[in-house]
């Protein structure tokens, strides 16, 4: 992966998102350089969704710019994104993948290598042939972040991953998260769950009503926020 | 193992693709290239002369004949529009005419049967058992006793609409809601003049294979004025260049042959001869 | 009438294997099964194409093809019938009065049944599937085959609807079949001569066989897409 030329650093400039003439997203700025987990932090509404949609390419900012390194362009999209219900193919947990796999050009062999390897890292290898929607809401999950995976991607978007699963699979999921980072993986995750943002955060972005209020390391934001909103946000006020 | 559900979709199409395809190539009858269409009329058809006589022509001269069967206007408009090869219809006057448009070059006179009238057992208007059409079709109107017409251009149609005019009454002018006009074959005539109690007129040889009288028994029959005369004609290429002119010429030949007039004559219903033919009778 | 009549009706003609009478069966499914599978092969991309695509008139196009699934049968033949009249612009072709004219005039009462019906249900998935879909790079047209890979159980159930209403039809296929014995004569143009012949309990018994293919055919899809459905969740 290091001998590719790195997509890294993916840079926001003043990137704003508008819609059915409201502005949703301020135009906001930040760069994710390579390395360490990302927490997209802010009550709900406060266009999390909408920032990792702009940074993954489904939606197009109305004003400024996303953009990947010099040499990111025209070569296989190498960020993945994982959405907080996940979205299940009616088809088996191995051709979930497969699918994936096909769809960014992998060949007959390879999709099926790539897809066994998937299946072995996140433990569902004893699953592959089982309809994906009969998972459990925590397997459906592990089986997008080995769907996204598989894909190899140096940046993976995750938007509020555990926000519909229980404690044990919530935690099940951190700590794959965790690996991830640990194997080298970009990780950039919305949360509205501050005790979540303590654990995995390297850094945090934190909005409000469309607006990045705050950008620090996860240590500084935790000690000692400088806005009023995050300050509000800690202390288990109601933002909206 | 993750290919299973995708393999069997491709083996799933496949399989459909190919039934389908063979489906498509696969005849429906075993039938031979060689054949001819003929426009005919419900008459022939239901009664099941057709059957009879379809298979003896096919049997000696390999050609299997597609039997289109519709009222006699209709098979005359299918023929004109050059979708019939042969055309073996009931109405004299309108099988003239088709002659003299141009599209057959030769009407040849095959065979009769006769027409009947047919009409509820408690006969309303008072006219069961006798001989006279004329007559009859006078009382039905002066009662206004329910009468089905066939009003569908059929032969059967245009000879009920010719005896009426001999009757002298202006049926277009003179109908009142005792005349229905269904616009439909012989069959359905029957079926609904049996569930309203009407009369009606039909010819012998379908009434002879109706399955379904009920109540309804003839009421007039054996006038001269309801004879039925069949003619066969084949459709001009000069009209239409594609029509199979030789094949059509055999069978009508054949129908006008002392082989082909024995097989008519020998279609016997219930031990009933159904059709008589008369193909050298000058003039029918 | 007798209720017993038709029932043995129905069960000499099983029974018997008549020849004359396996031949209409034979057709009947041919003509029919082939029609909806030309319309499957035409309707359900477009219908998918339709279910994703975006354009002026789409709305338009989507009212008409709803309207379109209530086209008289007759009508579909009627206008079949003078396109393939030797009088009409395909007249050389020399198809009409052939199981093949049955076949057009059916594909295009199935089709816009088959449009409409993909179009509902790949509308339906895409809405589920677009966030991850374009996640993986497969947008617009590219998307379709996935999507009717993944909608299969809903839309044999659109085919379906399309074999009922081919199956069960008469008016298009008399008028363009001219339900010649032995070669253009199906189940159902069979019942309309039988019932003209008023051999009423023939005709029934011969509706009772061609509902209970009907039943048997909707059976097997309906059990083939329950166990399906199972496995694909």
């Amino acid at each position: 992966m290091l001998s590719i030329t790195s997509i890294l650093p993916l840079t926001v400039e003043a990137a704003a998102f508008s819609g059915d003439g409201k502005l949703l997203v301020e135009p906001n700025s930040f760069t994710i350089p390579a390395g360490g987990l990302t927490v997209l932090l802010g009550p709900n509404g406060a266009g999390k969704s909408l920032t990792l949609r702009l940074c993954h390419g489904l939606l197009t900012p109305s004003r400024g710019a996303v953009r990947w390194a010099a040499g990111a362009e025209g070569r296989a999209k190498r960020h993945a994104m994982v959405f907080q219900k996940p979205i299940m193919l009616r088809r088996s947990v191995e051709a979930n993948i497969t699918h994936a796999l096909a769809a960014a050009g992998a060949n007959g062999a390879e999709r099926r290598a790539r897809a066994a390897q998937a299946l072995q890292r996140f433990g569902l290898a004893e699953r592959a042939s089982q309809p994906a929607r009969l998972l459990s809401g925590g397997e459906q999950q592990r089986l997008a972040i080995a769907r996204a995976w598989a894909l190899r991607p140096e940046l993976l978007f995750l938007d509020e991953p555990t926000s519909q699963l229980d404690p044990a699979a919530t935690r099940q999921i951190e700590e794959l998260l965790s690996g991830l980072v640990a194997e080298g993986i970009t990780v950039m995750m919305s949360t509205h769950d501050l005790g979540q943002a303590r654990r995995l955060a390297d850094r945090v972005l934190f909005l409000h009503r469309g607006r990045l209020v705050e950008d620090a390391p996860s240590k500084d934001f935790f000690a000692g926020p400088h806005s009023a909103e995050a300050r509000a946000f800690l202390a288990g006020e109601l933002l909206w | 193992m993750t290919a299973l559900p995708r393999r069997s979709l491709i083996a799933a199409g496949l399989f459909l693709g190919l039934t389908g395809i063979a489906l498509a190539q696969a005849p429906a009858a075993p039938s031979g290239e060689r054949f001819i269409t003929v426009a005919s009329t419900t008459s022939t058809q239901d009664s099941g002369l057709f059957n009879h006589i379809l298979p003896l022509f096919k049997a000696k001269t390999g050609i299997e004949v597609r039997v289109i069967s519709q009222g006699t206007g209709q098979a005359l408009d299918t023929a004109r529009r050059g979708d019939a090869d042969v055309v073996f219809v009931h109405a004299r006057a309108q099988e003239l005419k088709f002659v003299e448009e141009g599209f057959s070059t030769e009407r040849r006179p095959v065979m009769y049967n006769d027409f009947v009238l047919i009409g509820p057992k408690s006969d309303p208007a008072g006219v069961a058992g006798t001989k006279d059409i004329v007559a009859a079709l006078k009382k039905v109107q002066e009662k206004a006793s329910p009468f089905v017409s066939r009003g569908d251009k059929s032969g059967t149609h245009a000879a009920e609409l010719n005896l009426w005019k001999v009757a002298g009454i202006d049926i277009a002018a003179q109908k009142g809601p005792w005349y229905r006009e269904i616009g439909q074959g012989m069959g359905a005539a029957l079926n609904t003049s049996g569930a309203m109690g009407a009369y009606v007129l039909s010819d012998r040889a379908t009434w002879i294979s109706f399955k379904n009288r009920g109540d309804l028994v003839i009421s007039v029959e054996g006038d001269q004025r309801l004879f039925n005369q069949y003619g066969v004609m084949s459709v001009n290429p000069a009209k239409h260049p594609h029509v199979k002119v030789a094949d059509g010429k055999l069978f009508a030949d054949w129908l006008t042959s002392p082989e082909g007039q024995k097989a008519i004559a020998d279609y016997k219903i219930d031990g009933q001869q159904l059709f008589f033919p008369n193909a050298g009778q000058a003039g029918a | 009438m007798d209720v017993g009549a038709i029932f043995q009706a129905a069960f000499a003609l099983v029974v018997g294997l008549d020849p004359g009478f396996l031949g209409i069966v034979f057709l009947s499914l041919r003509v029919t099964l082939t029609a909806v599978l030309i319309a499957a092969l035409i309707g359900l991309p477009l219908g998918a194409a339709l279910a994703l695509a975006r354009f002026p008139g789409r709305a338009a196009i989507i009212v008409c093809l709803n309207a379109l699934m209530g086209l008289p049968p007759v009508v579909a033949g009627l206008a079949v019938f003078l396109l393939l009249s030797r009088s009409g612009p395909l007249g050389p072709l020399g198809l009409l009065f052939t199981p093949t004219a049955m076949i057009i005039a059916q594909v295009i009462l199935v089709l816009p049944i088959v449009i409409a019906l993909t179009r509902q249900v790949i509308e339906d998935l895409w809405s589920e599937y677009r966030d991850h879909l374009r996640s993986v790079g497969l947008e617009g047209l590219r998307a379709i085959p996935t999507l009717l890979f993944d909608g299969r159980f809903a839309l044999a159930t659109a085919l379906l609807a399309g074999f009922g209403r081919a199956s069960a039809e008469v008016g298009a296929v008399l008028i363009v079949g001219g339900n010649i014995a032995g070669y253009t004569r199906t189940m159902t143009t069979a019942i309309t001569l039988e019932t003209s012949k008023g051999d009423l309990p023939l005709a029934l018994g011969l509706g009772l066989v061609l509902l209970s293919l009907t039943l048997a055919i909707n059976a097997i899809a309906f059990g083939a897409s329950r166990i399906g459905a199972r496995y694909a969740g």
